[in-house]
């Protein structure tokens, strides 16, 4: 079977500042892949590649076919995403936003169906986000807000699910929340996670396998432990940490320090 | 979960409806002259004078201003949703400035034209609306030029190039009025005001044939609306083509609000307001705000109308005056409830 995404030899710049430089790698269907890498690495570019908001002349395969052949609602039943902070300046409830996921399921003119109605729902509901269905969007909180908006990227019925910082603007509760989430997502549905991430912490102890980004390159591709090593670290980021590691219940976990 | 359904839309824009016309009726019915609408059933065709007053003098008239109103909020709602900005309006883009030089021109130069319609069977109509509606294709055509952005239409772009072009027009125009002589200055000053004077029910058929078609384009693509306003990147990635959207959209509005001008000068404020009441009613779902706002635009044009037709009777008010002294003060309302806002927005 062919991999979720597929990623050769990817460069892009814009105008003539480049910011992915011959990116290569693939992610298997049912996947959990998390890519870090300081600001300004290309972990936002790499995601608005693979969604298909930026176009570069190839490199991108999405389940096996080109993603440029795909149109836009096609596309859209396939990869969703959650965005870092949408600017959203009209009045909308939290179940008009969790609907319009469906839009790429019903046709342009016509209003929900059941199944669409059902999808949002289940939707809302593993988010835990159907308690406030009615109320509008910008009355939510950051953690409500964000479960709001990963209800309607499942509300898409996708394959793969790819978040950019799924976690900044929230408090350490919600972030659990979110990325426990996630990994529920991954394991019952099979659904192909690709996130770029902040917390280094919760990168590791979260996602089997991390992409280290440096300058629009990767600079490791692996396991946590593989990855994020204090050498890697000070390398990347310019500082300087001790990592721990901690084989707690058989899996290697490893804390991150950071030193003065 | 509250979500939109046929009912909804069904009853909301059937009680709309329902006082559009009866809204039609009752302006038609108020004016300085009293009139007895039995009498003016019972022969709609003579020369009996109430039947002359409700016909041929308020209905035709009150009819264009539904017309009119309805497609003002129409655009606004659809230039909010694609500028992304709740405060956006339809003379921000540009249209309706060269839409009011073109008249301006035409009323200096060939006042007197007159065009038969179909050799004179259909009557005459002014040069003047023709003349708006080529300088309201005009600034379309320059306006959207200005407006690329890498080759792409850009709705900041678009903002910006259409608020310049508009000063830019009504500088022109003040220098003209500042030229012509002190009747005519009046003359244009009345028509830049904008009136809903007409007895010529073929105006008032093609407009709202032309108001209808380009509503209900727009209202089938009420679902990627809806999406546009999530964001650019959002409405992408929910599957909507942004470009062709956003292109769309725009020459269908300046079509719309090139014609509309061009017919009844620019009236403001519905725009405005009227898209951002109907949010508040019914929601901002646009497969919904649009039929309701069109309908409630129409409804509100009407009623501002008559009381520009009754306050200085016999005397007659521009319209724009009545819709700007409600209007401007909700605008102000806005931006003071937008500043106390949450910031989280």
């Amino acid at each position: 079977m062919n991999p979720a995404i597929e990623v050769s030899e990817l460069s892009f710049s814009y105008g003539r500042r480049a910011v992915l430089d011959r990116v290569s790698f693939a992610v298997e269907r049912g996947a959990m892949l998390g890519i870090l890498g300081p600001n300004g690495s290309g972990k936002t570019t790499l995601l608005k590649i693979l969604s298909g908001v930026l176009r570069p002349a190839g490199g991108v395969n999405l389940a096996g076919k080109k993603i440029a052949s795909y149109g836009r609602r096609e596309l859209s039943r396939l990869c969703a995403v959650v965005q870092q902070e949408p600017q959203i300046h009209f009045p909308y409830t939290a179940a008009e936003i969790v609907l319009m996921g469906r839009a790429s399921h019903h046709g342009a003119l016509a209003l929900e169906g059941r199944k669409d109605l059902e999808v949002a729902r289940a939707s809302m509901a593993l988010t835990d986000s159907l308690a406030f269905a009615d109320r509008y969007l910008h009355e939510l909180s950051g953690g409500e807000k964000q479960r709001v908006l990963i209800a309607r990227a499942l509300a898409q019925e996708p394959q793969i699910l790819l978040l950019d910082e799924p976690s900044a603007f929230l408090d350490l509760k919600h972030q659990l929340q979110v990325f426990e989430l996630l990994r529920r997502l991954n394991r019952e549905r099979g659904l192909t996670i690709v996130a770029a991430l902040h917390d280094l912490n919760l990168a590791a102890f979260f996602f089997p396998r991390l992409v280290l980004l440096r300058e629009g390159t990767i600079y490791r591709d692996g396991a946590p432990i593989q990855v994020l090593t204090e050498q890697t670290i000070e390398e990347v980021y310019g500082i300087r940490v001790r990592v721990d590691l901690t084989p707690a219940n058989r899996e290697a976990q490893l804390s991150i320090r950071f030193l003065p | 979960m509250k979500v939109l359904d046929r009912r909804k839309m069904l009853l909301v824009n059937g009680a709309l409806l329902a006082l559009l016309l009866l809204s039609v009726i009752a302006s038609a019915i108020f004016g300085p002259v009293r009139l007895d609408l039995a009498e003016a059933l019972r022969s709609p065709f003579s020369a009996d004078p109430n039947a002359e007053i409700f016909f041929r003098a308020r209905l035709p008239r009150v009819l264009l201003g539904a017309a009119i109103g309805g497609g003002m909020a129409v655009c606004g709602v659809v230039l909010q949703a694609l500028l992304g900005n709740p405060l956006a309006c339809p003379q921000m883009l540009g249209v309706s400035g060269g839409a009011s030089l073109g008249g301006i021109l035409g009323l200096i130069f060939f006042p007197h034209w007159l065009l038969p319609v179909a050799g004179g069977l259909l009557g005459e109509i002014s040069w003047t609306p023709l003349a708006a509606f080529l300088g309201a294709l005009i600034s379309m055509m320059l306006v959207y030029r200005f407006s690329l952005f890498h080759g792409r239409l850009h709705p900041y772009h678009l903002l910006l190039s259409g608020v310049i072009f508009n000063s830019f027009i009504a500088a022109l125009i003040m220098f003209l009025n500042s030229i012509v002589d002190f009747y005519q200055a009046q003359g244009l000053l009345f028509w830049l005001m904008g009136s809903l004077s007409t007895r010529a029910y073929l105006t008032v058929a093609f407009i709202w044939a032309y108001i209808v078609c380009g509503f209900l384009w727009l209202w089938a693509k009420g679902v990627s609306l809806n999406l546009i306003t999530m964001g650019e990147e959002a409405a992408l990635q929910l599957g909507v083509e942004t470009g062709a959207l956003q292109r769309q959209v725009f020459v269908a509005s300046s079509l719309m609000i090139g014609a509309m001008v061009s017919v009844s000068g620019m009236i403001g404020f519905i725009g405005l307001m009227i898209p951002h009441v109907m949010r508040l009613i019914v929601g901002s779902d646009h497969r919904l705000l649009l039929p309701a706002s069109f309908l409630a635009g129409g409804i509100f044009l009407c009623w501002a109308d008559t009381l520009a037709r009754v306050v200085l009777a016999p005397a007659e008010l521009p319209v724009g005056i009545i819709t700007a002294f409600f209007g401007g003060p909700f605008f102000l309302y806005l931006l003071y409830r937008e500043g106390r806002r949450k910031p989280a927005l």
